[in-house]
Parts: C-alpha cells; sequence; structure tokens
C-alpha cells in the first residue's frame, strides 16, 4: 500500500511537472506584433523587438542554458564573472559561517535562559521584538558599523538565525519533563551532569528544530544579503543576471537556489531523526 | 623653455618671448595653441615619455641654453641623442619615469556600476592600462551607488567609479558622513539620454509630462539636475508636476516595461537596452540639454591620497591614459568589445557598441549618428562642481550657504590632474574655470548666486 502510494504521488509529480512545463512552453511562444523596419536598423535592435520574441524565456531557452552551466560550474573569468558552482559555494560558506556563529551562541545561551525561569521572562520582549526584523534592515546598520561587506553579510545571516534556535532552545529546556529532572536530583546527580545527560537529550529534538528553521532562514537571507552587497555568491549572481535582463539566468538561479535550501532542509531533518526518541 | 620644447632643437628662440614672437611668454603661446589646434594625440605613450625623459636629461647636462644650442649645432640632433643615450640609460629613465615613484601599494581594488560611463575604469583592467602604470587592480562590479560609496568609505575599495556630483555630496556630509572626496579624473562627458515608453512617443513636448513617473538613478547624479533643469525650462516643476524617482539603472527597463515608470534620464547602454528590447525610444540625448556636461567621475578619499601618493598618482596616469585612448572614436569598436562580456558590463555588444560609436537605433525605426554621444575627456573642470552645487542648493540638496569655490578647489582636483596630463605628454586646459551654456543659458562659474536667482522654478 506504501509502495502504490509513493508510486502514486511520483506519478501525480510528473505529470504536473508536465504541465506545468506545457502551459510555460505555450505561454512564451511568442507573437507578439513587430513593427516593420528597415534592415540596418534592425540589425541594432534585440529578437523582441524584431521578431517579437516574448521576453520572457520558454523552458527549451532555460534548458539549453542550464546544461551550459551544469557542463562548466566552476568556470573563472576574473572577479565579475564566475561560474554558478564557485557562486554558490561562496554562498554556502557564507552561511555556514553566520549559521555556526549563531549555533554556537544561540544553543548555550538558550540553555543558560531556559534553565532560569526569571531570565527567561525578561529576555522575552527583547527576543520578540528582535526577531521578526528583516535581513535589509539590518544590512545598512552592519555596513556602517562592521566596515566591510563580507563581514556585514556574515553578521547579517547570524542575526536572523540565531532568534528561531535561541527561542527553540528554550523553549525545550524549559519543558524537560519536571519528573525526569527530579529522578536525576534524587540521585544526586551535579547540575552539569544533569544539563549534560538528562536535559540535553530531552531537548534535543527541539533544538534541532529550532535548527532547521535557521537554516532556511539563513538560506533565505543570504540572497537577499548577496544582492545589496555584491561580489560574489549566488545573490550576487541573480543580480548580475538581473543587471544584464538575462531572465533565463534568473530562472536557473531561482532553481539552485532552491535545490540548494532543500538539501540543506533535508541534511538537518536527518540530523533531527537521529535525536528523537520515542516517549 | 617648458617641458614639451625640443631641446634638440637648434634654432629654438632664446631668451624673452615665445617661439612665434606673438606672445609675451612661452606659456602663453602654448596656452593659446592648445586653445586653437585640438591637441592631436602623439604618437605612441612610449615616445611621449620618452622625449619628455630626453629633454629632462639633455638640459641637466647643458643647463645653459647656449651652450646646449652650441653642441647640437656642432654634431646634429642625432648624434647628440645616440651619444647621450650611449652613457645614459634612457629607455629605463623612461620607465621608470612611466612609473613614478615606487608604489606604496601595488594591488588595488577599483568598485564601478556596470554602466558605459564607467569605460575607462574598466577597460583599464582588459586592455592593460593600470599593468602598464605597475599596477594591479582588481576592478569589481557594485551594486549601486549607495552601496559604492559604502565600500569606498569602508576602504574595501580604494577607488570608485562615482557619478560626479557624489563626491561633494561626501564631502559636504549630504546623505552619509562627511569625509573628504576628490576627483582626480571625469570619465565621460555626455553619454545619458531621456528615454521613454514607446506609448508616448506623440508627447515629444515636455509641456505634456505632467503627472508622468520618471526615473533617475541616483539623487546626487547628473541625471538628476539635467532632467530637473531640463523639465523646469519647459515649465515644468520637478517636485509638483512629476514625480521623479531614484532607481537603479537595471531596473529601469524592466520597470519601463512593466509601465511602472513612464521614462528616465539615465546612462546611454540603459536607454540603448529599452530601446533594444522594443520597450522604449530615446527622446534627446543629455548633451542637447548641455553639450560637454560631465557625467561619472573617478573618485578616491583624500586619505588614499596621502597614504599612498604614488600608487593614486600610478592609478591617475593609468585612467587618463585610459580616458586619452576611449576618446578616440576609431578605438570605440574595440572597446565595446573588451568591455561587453559577463566580467564587466554583461550586456549584449550591440548595445554597447551602439553607445560607444553613436551610432544607434533610436527607437522609433530610425538608424541616428552622432561621434559625439558619449566623450571622454579626463579634466576636473572645477566650473562643473560649482554648477553641480548650485543645482544642490536649488532642489533643496543643500541647505544655507556654501562656499562654491573652496569646495570645487578642495573635491576636483585639476590642478594635479593638470600635472599629471602635462606630465604625460598631454596638453590640459590653462585654467580650472570655464563658462559654459546650459540650453541656450550661460553659466558664469564665478556668480554662482546670480546664476541660482536666475531660476524661476526651484524648491523653495
Amino acid at each position: 500500500m506504501a509502495k502504490s502510494l509513493t508510486l502514486r504521488a511520483a506519478v501525480v509529480s510528473l505529470v504536473l511537472f508536465a504541465c506545468f512545463i506545457g502551459a510555460w512552453h505555450l505561454a512564451t511562444r511568442g507573437t507578439g506584433s513587430t513593427a516593420a523596419m528597415s534592415p540596418e536598423y534592425a540589425k541594432l535592435m534585440g529578437l523582441t523587438a524584431t521578431q517579437g520574441k516574448s521576453a520572457m524565456p520558454g523552458p527549451l531557452d532555460v534548458g539549453v542554458k542550464l546544461l551550459q552551466h551544469l557542463r562548466h560550474p566552476f568556470y573563472d573569468n576574473g572577479p565579475n564573472d564566475k561560474g554558478l558552482g564557485i557562486q554558490l559555494g561562496y554562498s554556502i560558506a557564507r552561511v555556514a559561517a553566520g549559521y555556526l556563529l549563531a549555533v554556537i551562541v544561540a544553543i548555550p545561551l538558550g540553555f543558560l535562559i531556559g534553565m532560569s525561569p526569571l531570565m527567561s521572562k525578561a529576555l522575552d520582549p527583547f527576543i520578540q521584538v528582535l526577531k521578526p526584523i528583516s535581513p535589509l534592515a539590518w544590512m545598512p546598520l552592519a555596513l556602517y558599523t562592521i566596515k566591510d561587506s563580507g563581514l556585514s553579510a556574515i553578521f547579517v545571516i547570524f542575526i536572523c538565525s540565531i532568534w528561531p534556535m535561541l527561542l527553540n532552545t528554550v523553549f525545550g529546556v524549559a519543558s524537560v519533563r519536571k519528573e525526569w529532572v527530579n529522578v536525576a536530583r534524587t540521585l544526586e546527580v551535579g547540575t552539569v551532569r544533569r544539563a549534560f545527560t538528562v536535559i540535553l537529550p530531552a531537548a534535543a529534538p527541539t533544538i534541532l528544530t529550532g535548527m532547521r528553521i535557521s537554516i532556511g532562514i539563513a538560506w533565505l537571507v543570504i540572497v537577499a544579503a548577496e544582492m545589496l552587497v555584491g561580489g560574489t555568491g549566488i545573490g550576487y549572481f541573480v543580480w548580475n543576471e538581473w543587471n544584464n535582463l538575462s531572465i533565463v539566468n534568473v530562472i536557473i538561479a531561482i532553481l539552485a537556489i532552491g535545490v540548494v535550501g532543500m538539501l540543506l532542509d533535508q541534511v538537518l531533518a536527518q540530523c533531527t531523526r537521529l535525536v528523537t526518541f520515542p516517549e | 623653455m617648458s617641458t614639451f620644447d625640443n631641446p634638440f632643437d637648434p634654432d629654438r628662440r632664446l631668451g624673452a618671448g615665445c617661439s612665434c614672437g606673438r606672445h609675451a611668454n612661452e606659456a602663453e603661446h602654448a596656452a593659446d595653441a592648445a586653445a586653437l589646434a585640438p591637441q592631436p594625440m602623439l604618437e605612441s605613450e612610449d615616445k611621449r615619455f620618452e622625449g619628455v625623459v630626453a629633454s629632462a636629461v639633455m638640459r641637466a647636462m647643458f643647463p645653459q641654453d647656449a651652450s646646449r644650442r652650441a653642441f647640437l649645432k656642432a654634431v646634429g640632433a642625432g648624434t647628440a641623442l645616440a651619444a647621450l643615450s650611449q652613457f645614459f640609460p634612457l629607455a629605463t629613465a623612461t620607465e621608470v619615469f612611466a612609473q613614478g615613484g615606487p608604489l606604496e601599494k601595488k594591488d588595488l581594488k577599483v568598485g564601478f556600476i556596470p554602466i558605459t560611463c564607467a569605460t575607462p575604469i574598466i577597460m583599464g583592467a582588459p586592455m592593460g592600462f593600470y599593468a602598464k602604470h605597475g599596477l594591479n587592480v582588481e576592478v569589481v562590479k557594485t551594486a549601486g551607488w549607495a552601496v559604492v560609496r559604502d565600500k569606498t568609505m569602508n576602504k574595501e575599495y580604494d577607488a570608485a567609479h562615482m557619478l560626479a556630483p557624489m563626491p561633494i555630496a561626501i564631502t559636504l556630509g549630504l546623505g552619509a558622513n562627511a569625509v573628504p572626496f576628490t576627483v582626480p579624473a571625469i570619465e565621460n562627458i555626455n553619454g545619458q539620454g531621456i528615454t521613454l515608453a514607446t506609448k508616448h512617443k506623440d508627447k515629444r513636448d515636455p509641456k505634456l509630462w505632467k503627472g508622468m513617473k520618471l526615473a533617475v538613478p541616483f539623487d546626487y547624479s547628473m541625471h538628476n539636475y539635467l532632467l530637473r533643469y531640463y523639465l523646469a525650462e519647459h515649465g515644468i516643476d520637478p517636485d509638483q508636476d512629476v514625480q521623479i524617482r531614484s532607481v537603479p539603472p537595471p531596473e529601469m527597463v524592466a520597470n519601463l516595461r512593466a509601465d511602472n515608470i513612464d521614462g528616465f534620464l539615465a546612462p546611454d547602454n540603459i536607454c540603448q537596452r529599452a530601446i533594444y528590447d522594443g520597450v522604449g525610444f530615446m527622446h534627446i540625448l543629455s548633451k542637447q540639454i548641455w553639450d560637454g556636461h560631465p557625467c561619472c567621475s573617478f573618485a578616491a578619499s583624500r586619505e588614499f591620497i596621502t597614504t599612498a601618493p604614488n600608487s593614486f598618482a600610478a592609478l591617475t596616469r593609468a585612467i587618463v591614459d585610459a580616458t586619452a585612448y576611449a576618446s578616440k572614436a576609431e578605438n570605440r569598436k574595440s572597446i565595446a568589445q573588451a568591455i561587453a562580456p559577463a566580467n564587466y558590463l554583461n550586456a549584449p555588444e550591440t548595445v554597447i557598441e551602439q553607445s560607444l560609436t553613436g551610432t544607434y537605433a533610436d527607437g522609433l525605426g530610425e538608424v541616428k549618428v552622432d561621434p559625439k554621444r558619449v566623450d571622454f575627456d579626463p579634466f576636473p573642470w572645477q566650473s562643473f562642481a560649482v554648477w553641480i552645487m548650485t543645482q544642490m542648493k536649488r532642489w533643496g540638496q543643500i541647505k544655507g550657504d556654501v562656499d562654491y569655490k573652496a569646495v570645487a578647489e578642495q573635491v576636483y582636483l585639476a590642478t594635479d590632474t593638470a600635472k599629471v596630463m602635462k606630465e604625460m605628454g598631454l596638453t590640459p586646459p590653462a585654467t580650472a574655470y570655464k563658462s559654459f551654456t546650459v540650453m541656450g543659458k550661460s553659466f558664469d562659474p564665478d556668480k554662482p548666486d546670480d546664476y541660482l536667482a536666475s531660476f524661476k522654478i526651484k524648491k523653495a
């Protein structure tokens, strides 16, 4: 039964995909109006103007371009023109740096806050205010104070991905079952040992859920940050191709961002599965 | 005797007066000659340097003009030069001269915005102008004017491509912290245009533009001031009758297509891109508002000049050099080819070529030819700076009084650029102020306040 469900789902996915591609192809076949023009004038104009080609690329254009990118993902033609693979590498490195910093800060801090109901209540308003701030709002402040665009991008990832982790850690630690803690107390387990052998394993699933939310946010943020700061990364790639009004490349970048985001999410999902326990 | 006189010429007049005898001294003669005849770009760069070095050596060996003449008469110029190079390594000296003093910093980062105005800055890398002056420059594409400004102020970039008014705005602290900035060279003159959406092709009279939404690249830009000037001259108040938005150049074409804006005054390649994609037409070139107006500048902080004067001088030489090369019409095609790829402008080559060569489709079915559509002239006229400040005041960006000339002289380094140009064998203008005409109205840099008062439409 389970197998046939997967199979049927796959078939439906494929049909949906085919419908989407078909509709896209039909919509962009392009039969726009063209004005009559002299040949030397036409030579100076683009295809949209001369042949009425739709400004929106069709699936075939995207497929061809995608193959080109996949064939040479790591070319390097100087500081402003690098392959898709290199750009994604830069972005992942930035996300990793900002995200790891956030993990290093959020988890111990969340642990401390979660173990003290007083601090938990006292810090709550600050966290609630800081949590919903958009990465783009942090950017000018970061550029101004840090005075380095690379570090600013990492800082923005840090500041945006820290909150879900912090809140989940606080929540996970605070809601460890009282009985377990009390049993540990009765057995005279020290505070440090109690934290590592009882509270940490009990709160781990919640903490990892927070980390999973955070990696998603970090990946969202990087594109925005790199579009603004420029230089390298997939966000810069989008901006650079937008600059050239090359919708084909923008679509490819969107695809790449989606795939990498999904992979990052899956990695964290696997980790969550490792620490889940049956109640 | 001045640097450019031929020291191997025995017939040169000595004593007072100039070589043609009509002027009080040689400097006046040179200035006059420069004004009369557009200086032909002399042979190659190296030849020019060689000439300057050889004359310096000759002069050092025979400080007395009379005895030098006697020597030259006796042996002839060719023999003299040959004899000289026997015991003096002229080639090495020329090389050393071309590179200036020891460079404090060889690896430099220069930021640019991907528009044709940045042509000299960009082409310096692929065409080897930076390398020739001993520099290893990485030109970095940047996302927008505010980011270029911040990255240059943060010292991530040693120098950058900026709109001509930006270094003035930064120095005055408008829209940013006040940091002393300088302009050693203007990038390009002309090179902008007003493009309107194709649906407005019958509204060629600006009086009909009331209620339109127009875009410019940045608040502190020549684009903004020229558009406002143009509208105001036609009786349209740019603050009341139309909406002027600051939109990054790449988004202009997309917005025009999406019908979010009715038109824009933008760098040439953006205008041409809108035409190329069939969404707009060229209303007028900015040249028709003010022929010879500055557009973008090459800017560096005052701090960079004081900490790395030789690197700065080499950079200025490279830019002046590239600008001189770009000013020649016959080089424009190869430049377009060099700067169009993804690493630099990332645009279709034909669009760049049409912008640079001035043979372009106007969006209404005609091919127009105007070789001066964009031109390149590095000299940072201080009167440009004064004009820019009058407009900043006119539209309320500067509040209160401003010492026009003091700021102009602090930011636009006309004296230093003139020196560099002289060292390179080019002829700089004799003065840093000139008057010019904007839409038939002449501007006198000595009377900025009267000029400002003469406008009917301005921000109160």
